[in-house]
C-alpha cells in the first residue's frame, strides 16, 4: 500500500512538474532584460512595454476578444438548446445524425474543419452572395459551429444529472414547458451555462488552425499574429503577452474557486443547521 | 359497511382498459379501476409491476397506449400534467432547489394565476398543516429529509386538487420517522378530505396505510380489495405470496357439500378440509393456503379437523412471536408462527421436536391457478 | 422510470402537438445550423476533391460542366497514391500520433490515479491544476517548448552547464519534439476520462480483491485496469484523433523532414493554393479516421444509454 502510494505520489509530481514547467519558463523570461529568450541577463518589463506599444497585437487581441464574446453568447444559445434537444427529448427523428454532429467537432482535426469551413462559404458566396468576403463574420460562424458542440456536452451532461422529476412536478404544479424551462431549468443548470460560456469564449481566443483558414484579408486574429511571430523564433514580447494570459487565466480560476468553495461552506453550515433542528 | 360497497355510489376516477406499450414491454397491461372520493387507494407490487407507470399516467406524464383515464366524470386521457386538478408527490419530492420553502409552495398557485392575497394565505396555511410554518424562508438543502417531505405535500396540497398522487412517500425516510409520518399522512387525508393514491412496494405501509389495496403484477391488477380481504381471502398464489408468507398444499377437490370442500393433498397422503363457498368440480386442481399465524403448534395430538405431524428443524425467536419451520414425513416445509403466551415455567416446543400441527377448516383459503 | 425516455404513442392529442411544436422548435435550430455550418461543408471538400484545379477565382472547375455534363475526376487521389509524400505523411502521422498517445497514457494513467485516491479535500484542486493549463493559450504553451528545446535553450544551456555535455544536444526540429509538443498539450484530455473511470470505481473492489488474497499490483491488474478501460479508450482517442491532423505543433517544433498530414494539407492549400488536392488529402484524412471517430462516438451514446 505504502509503495503505491509513494509511486502515485512521484508520478503526480512529475505530471505537474512537465504541465507547469514550460509555463513557468514563459513567465521568468518574461522578465528577462535580454533579447536571447533563454539567457538570463536581468529583471526588466521592457517587452510588456514593447507588447504595448504594438498596434498589430493590441488589435489582434481586441479582435479576438470581440470574437470571442459574439461566439460564446451564441454558443451558448445554440449549445444550451442541443443539449436540451439530446438530454430531454427522448427519441426523434435524425437523433444519431444529431448526436454524432454535436460529438464530432470535438474531436474533428482542426485542418479538416478549417478546410470544409472555408469551402462552404466560398461556395456559398458563389451561390447566393453570402457571406461576402471572409473575415469577422465568417471567423465567428466557424467558431461558433465547433464550440457550440462543447456547450451542448456540458449542458447534456448537466441535464442528464439533474433530476428531471423536478422539471415534472413544476408541469404537474400548473407550468406550461416553456416556463418550466424557463424558471425551472434554466436556474438549476445556470452554472453549466457560465461554464460552457467561459469554455467557448476560450476555445475561440485560442484557434488559430480554423481562423487561418476562414479569415480574410484584415482580420488577423491573436493566434494567427502571434503564430507568424513565433514562426521565425521566440521573441520576448510573446513571453510577455504569455504571462499576462496566464495571470488572468489564474486569477480568473482563483476567484471562481473561492467563490464555489464560499458558497460550499455556506450549504454545508445550512446542513448542519438543519440537523441540529431535528433533534 | 364502507361507503364505496354502495352500490349506488358513483366511482371518483375510473381507469378503462388502460395500456402503456414501451416498444413491445407492456408496462401496464389492461387496467380497469374503479377509486372513489375520498380513498386513500395503494397501487402496491414489486419493481417493474407498472404501478409508477400507471400513476404517471395519472399525473399526465406518460400516454397510454390504449384506454381511457376519467376524473369527476370528464376525461382526462390526453390532457396535459399541467391542466389536470391532479397534483404527484415525487418520490425524491422534486423540490425546487433554487427557490425558499415558501416560494416552492406559492408556485403552484402562482401558476394558476391567484391573487397576491390569496396565495400569501394559502401557502401560510398549509405550512400550518404541516407544521413548517417558521421554517418558511429556507431552502430545501436546509430541511431535514422529513422536513422536506412535508414541503413537497405541502406544495401539492395548497392547490386543493381533487386527486393526490404519492410515488413511495415513505420511502426515503427512516424507519423511526416512516412510522411517525404514516399516522401525519392519514391524519391530514381526513383533515383535508382530497382523494389520495399512493404507490408503494412495501406492504405494511399499504396494509396500515389504506381503505384499499390494488395489488399489481406483471402491469395487470391481481386483486383489488380492503387490506382485511387482501389479506384473508388473497385470490391468487401471487397475492397470497406477496402479503405476509404463506403455505401451500397442492391437491385435488375430492368432496365438496355444504360450503366445505375436502381436498386430497397427496403429498401429506391425506386430506385438507377447507370452508369455501366457491363451486368447484370434483377433480380440479386447487392450492390449499395457510398462513403461519392461523396454524397451531403442539406437542400433543390436536382435535382439530386438518392436523399433520412433523419435526421442527428451524426455531426463530422474534420476541412477541416465536417461528418455526416444522419438516413434515413427506419432507415438505410449513411455516408456523405462535404467539409467546405460554409461562416460562412450561417446556416449549424445541429444535427437533415431534410436533402435531392443526387448522380450522376457516383458517385456510382454497385457490384456483 | 424516467420522463425522457418516454417514446412518441400513436395517439394524438392537443397536448402532443403543442409539445412537438415547442420541442420541433428547440432541436431545429441547432440541428439546422450544424447541418449547414458542419455536414454540408465535408459535401462540398468531397465535390471539390473530384474537381481539377485552374487558375481562376474559385481556383477548381465546377462538378458540372456548362453543358451540364458531370466532370468528376479521381486525379487527386490517383496523385496521393503516386507522390510518396502523401504517404509517408499518413504514415508518419499515425505513428506520431500513436506514440504521443502511447506516451500520454503512461503519464496520465498514473496522474489519474493519483488524484482519484488523494484525499476528497486536495482531489478538487489537483483536478484544477490538471484543467488550468487548457484554458491557457494552446499555441503559447508549444511556444514555451521552443526556448526549451533549442540549442541555446533551458535544457541545452542547463546540461552545459552541469558539464553533462559540452556540444547542445538537436532536439528542436525533430520528431521527438513533437512527441513531447503532443504529449505536453493534450495531456489534459487523456487525464480527465481516465479520472472519471477511476473515480467511480469503488476502492472498495481493490480492498475486496487484497482482502481475498491479491497483491496489490496484481489487484490492479485484475481489478482496476479492465474496469478502467472505457476511460483508456476515450482518452486515446481524445488524443489520437485530432493529433493525426495536428498542424501547430510540428510546424513550429517539427523539423523540414517530419512531415505530418494537416501540415501537408496546409502547404498544398496556402503554398500551392491547390484547392482539389488539399481536399482529396481531407477526405483521405477522414477515411483514415473513420473508424476511431465513429469509435468515439459509439462509445459517447453508450454512455448516455448507461
Amino acid at each position: 500500500m505504502r509503495r503505491r502510494n509513494w509511486f502515485l505520489f512521484s508520478a503526480l509530481c512529475f505530471g505537474f512538474a512537465f504541465l507547469y514547467g514550460p509555463i513557468l519558463s514563459l513567465i521568468v523570461y518574461s522578465f528577462n532584460e535580454s533579447r536571447l529568450v533563454t539567457v538570463w541577463s536581468g529583471f526588466s518589463t521592457r517587452w510588456y512595454g514593447e507588447l504595448f506599444r504594438d498596434p498589430q497585437i493590441i488589435d489582434a487581441a481586441l479582435l479576438s476578444l470581440r470574437i470571442a464574446a459574439v461566439n460564446a453568447t451564441f454558443a451558448v444559445a445554440l449549445g444550451t438548446l442541443a443539449g436540451l434537444a439530446v438530454a430531454r427529448f427522448g427519441r426523434f427523428r435524425g437523433r444519431t445524425l444529431f448526436t454524432g454532429m454535436i460529438a464530432a467537432p470535438l474531436v474533428m482535426p482542426e485542418v479538416i474543419t478549417g478546410l470544409s469551413l472555408l469551402l462552404l462559404f466560398v461556395t456559398l458566396e458563389a451561390a447566393v452572395g453570402w457571406p461576402s468576403g471572409r473575415g469577422v463574420t465568417t471567423i465567428t460562424i466557424a467558431h461558433i459551429t465547433f464550440s457550440m458542440a462543447y456547450v451542448a456536452v456540458i449542458v447534456q451532461s448537466r441535464l442528464s444529472t439533474m433530476d428531471a422529476s423536478v422539471e415534472e412536478a413544476a408541469l404537474d404544479l400548473g407550468a406550461r414547458p416553456w416556463k418550466v424551462f424557463l424558471v425551472i431549468t434554466l436556474p438549476i443548470i445556470a452554472p453549466a451555462l457560465v461554464a460552457g460560456w467561459l469554455l467557448a469564449f476560450t476555445l475561440s481566443l485560442d484557434d488559430l488552425v480554423i481562423a487561418s483558414f476562414v479569415s480574410g484579408p484584415g482580420a488577423s486574429t491573436l493566434p494567427m499574429v502571434v503564430f507568424s511571430k513565433v514562426r521565425l523564433g521566440v521573441s520576448p514580447d510573446v513571453n510577455a503577452l504569455a504571462t499576462i494570459i496566464v495571470g488572468v487565466v489564474t486569477l480568473a480560476v482563483i476567484v471562481s474557486g473561492w467563490l464555489m468553495i464560499r458558497s460550499e461552506r455556506r450549504r454545508e453550515r445550512d446542513v448542519q443547521a438543519a440537523l441540529a433542528d431535528r433533534s | 359497511m364502507t361507503k364505496w360497497r354502495k352500490p349506488d355510489e358513483v366511482p371518483f376516477l375510473r381507469l378503462e382498459g388502460v395500456v402503456k406499450r414501451f416498444g413491445d414491454f407492456a408496462a401496464v397491461d389492461g387496467v380497469s379501476l374503479d377509486i372513489y372520493r375520498k380513498e386513500l387507494f395503494c397501487l402496491l407490487g414489486g419493481s417493474g409491476c407498472g404501478k409508477t407507470t400507471l400513476l404517471r399516467m395519472l399525473a399526465g406524464f406518460e400516454q397510454p397506449t390504449a384506454g381511457r383515464i376519467y376524473l369527476d366524470g370528464a376525461d382526462i386521457t390526453e390532457a396535459p400534467p399541467y391542466e389536470r386538478p391532479i397534483n404527484m408527490m415525487f418520490q425524491s419530492y422534486a423540490l425546487f432547489p433554487h427557490m425558499s420553502v415558501e416560494s416552492n409552495v406559492a408556485f403552484g398557485l402562482k401558476q394558476d394565476g391567484v391573487a397576491r392575497v390569496e396565495i400569501r394565505r394559502r401557502v401560510a396555511e398549509a405550512l400550518e398543516l404541516v407544521q413548517l410554518g417558521p421554517l418558511a424562508k429556507r431552502r430545501p438543502h436546509q430541511l431535514s429529509g422529513g422536513q422536506r417531505q412535508r414541503v413537497a405535500l405541502a406544495r401539492c396540497l395548497v392547490k386543493r386538487p381533487k386527486l393526490l398522487l404519492l410515488d413511495e412517500p415513505l420511502a426515503a425516510l427512516d424507519k423511526k420517522l416512516r412510522e411517525h409520518t404514516q399516522f401525519e399522512l392519514m391524519n391530514i387525508q381526513e383533515e383535508v378530505g382530497i382523494t389520495f393514491i399512493v404507490v408503494t412496494h412495501d406492504q405494511e405501509e399499504a396494509m396500515s396505510l389504506s381503505t384499499r389495496i390494488a395489488v399489481m403484477d406483471r402491469g395487470q391488477i391481481a386483486q383489488v380489495g380492503t387490506p382485511t380481504e387482501i389479506y384473508e381471502y388473497p385470490k391468487s398464489r401471487f397475492t397470497a405470496n406477496f402479503i405476509g408468507s404463506i403455505n401451500f398444499f397442492d391437491g385435488k377437490v375430492a368432496r365438496s357439500e355444504e360450503g366445505e370442500l375436502t381436498v386430497t393433498v397427496p403429498d401429506l397422503g391425506r386430506d385438507l378440509h377447507v370452508r369455501s363457498t366457491r363451486q368447484l368440480a370434483i377433480g380440479s386442481d386447487v392450492s390449499v393456503a395457510v398462513r403461519p399465524e392461523k396454524i397451531v403448534i403442539s406437542r400433543d395430538p390436536l382435535d382439530l379437523p386438518n392436523s399433520v405431524r412433523g419435526k421442527v428443524r428451524d426455531l426463530g425467536y422474534l420476541g412477541s412471536v416465536s417461528v418455526y419451520r416444522v419438516e413434515l414425513e413427506n419432507g415438505a416445509l410449513i411455516k408456523v408462527s405462535a404467539a409467546n403466551t405460554r409461562h416460562s415455567a412450561e417446556r416449549e416446543v424445541d429444535w427437533d421436536d415431534e410436533v402435531y400441527l392443526g387448522w380450522r377448516a376457516t383458517s385456510a383459503v382454497v385457490l384456483t391457478e | 422510470m424516467s420522463g425522457a425516455a418516454s417514446e412518441e404513442p400513436s395517439g394524438s392529442g392537443r397536448r402532443r402537438a403543442f409539445w412537438l411544436s415547442g420541442r420541433g422548435l428547440v432541436s431545429s435550430i441547432p440541428y439546422l445550423w450544424l447541418l449547414l455550418f458542419f455536414l454540408l461543408p465535408f459535401a462540398i471538400v468531397l465535390k471539390i476533391s473530384l474537381a481539377e484545379p485552374i487558375i481562376a477565382q474559385p481556383p477548381f472547375t465546377p462538378l458540372f460542366g456548362p453543358d451540364g455534363s458531370l466532370q468528376a475526376t479521381i486525379d487527386n487521389f490517383l496523385f496521393l497514391l503516386e507522390d510518396s509524400l502523401y504517404i509517408v505523411a499518413y504514415l508518419n502521422s499515425l505513428k506520431i500520433a500513436g506514440i504521443s498517445t502511447l506516451l500520454c497514457l503512461l503519464i496520465g494513467y498514473p496522474m489519474a490515479y493519483g488524484i482519484a485516491r488523494s484525499p476528497r479535500a486536495i482531489r478538487n484542486i489537483l483536478l484544477l491544476l490538471v484543467i488550468l493549463p487548457f484554458w491557457t493559450s494552446f499555441l503559447l504553451r508549444v511556444y514555451a517548448w521552443m526556448g526549451i528545446l533549442r540549442n541555446n535553450g533551458l535544457i541545452n544551456n542547463l546540461l552545459m552547464w552541469l558539464g553533462v555535455i559540452d556540444q547542445p544536444i538537436q532536439m528542436m526540429n525533430s520528431d521527438f519534439a513533437i512527441y513531447i509538443g503532443i504529449t505536453y498539450s493534450y495531456l489534459p484530455f487523456m487525464i480527465l476520462p481516465l479520472y472519471a473511470a477511476l473515480e467511480r470505481l469503488s476502492p472498495d473492489l481493490v480492498e475486496a480483491a487484497e482482502d481475498l488474497g491479491c497483491r496489490p499490483w496484481k489487484a490492479f491488474l485484475t481489478i482496476t485496469l479492465p474496469l478502467s478501460v472505457p476511460g483508456i479508450i476515450a482518452g486515446s482517442l481524445l488524443v489520437f484523433i485530432p493529433a493525426v491532423g495536428e498542424f501547430v505543433i510540428p510546424s513550429l517544433l517539427g523539423g523540414p523532414d517530419s512531415l505530418m498530414i494537416g501540415r501537408v494539407l496546409w502547404d498544398e492549400f496556402f503554398g500551392n493554393r491547390d484547392w482539389p488536392v488539399a481536399s482529396a488529402v481531407a477526405i483521405a484524412l477522414l477515411l483514415v479516421l473513420v473508424i476511431p471517430i465513429m469509435l468515439f462516438q459509439r462509445m459517447n451514446l453508450r454512455r448516455e444509454g448507461a
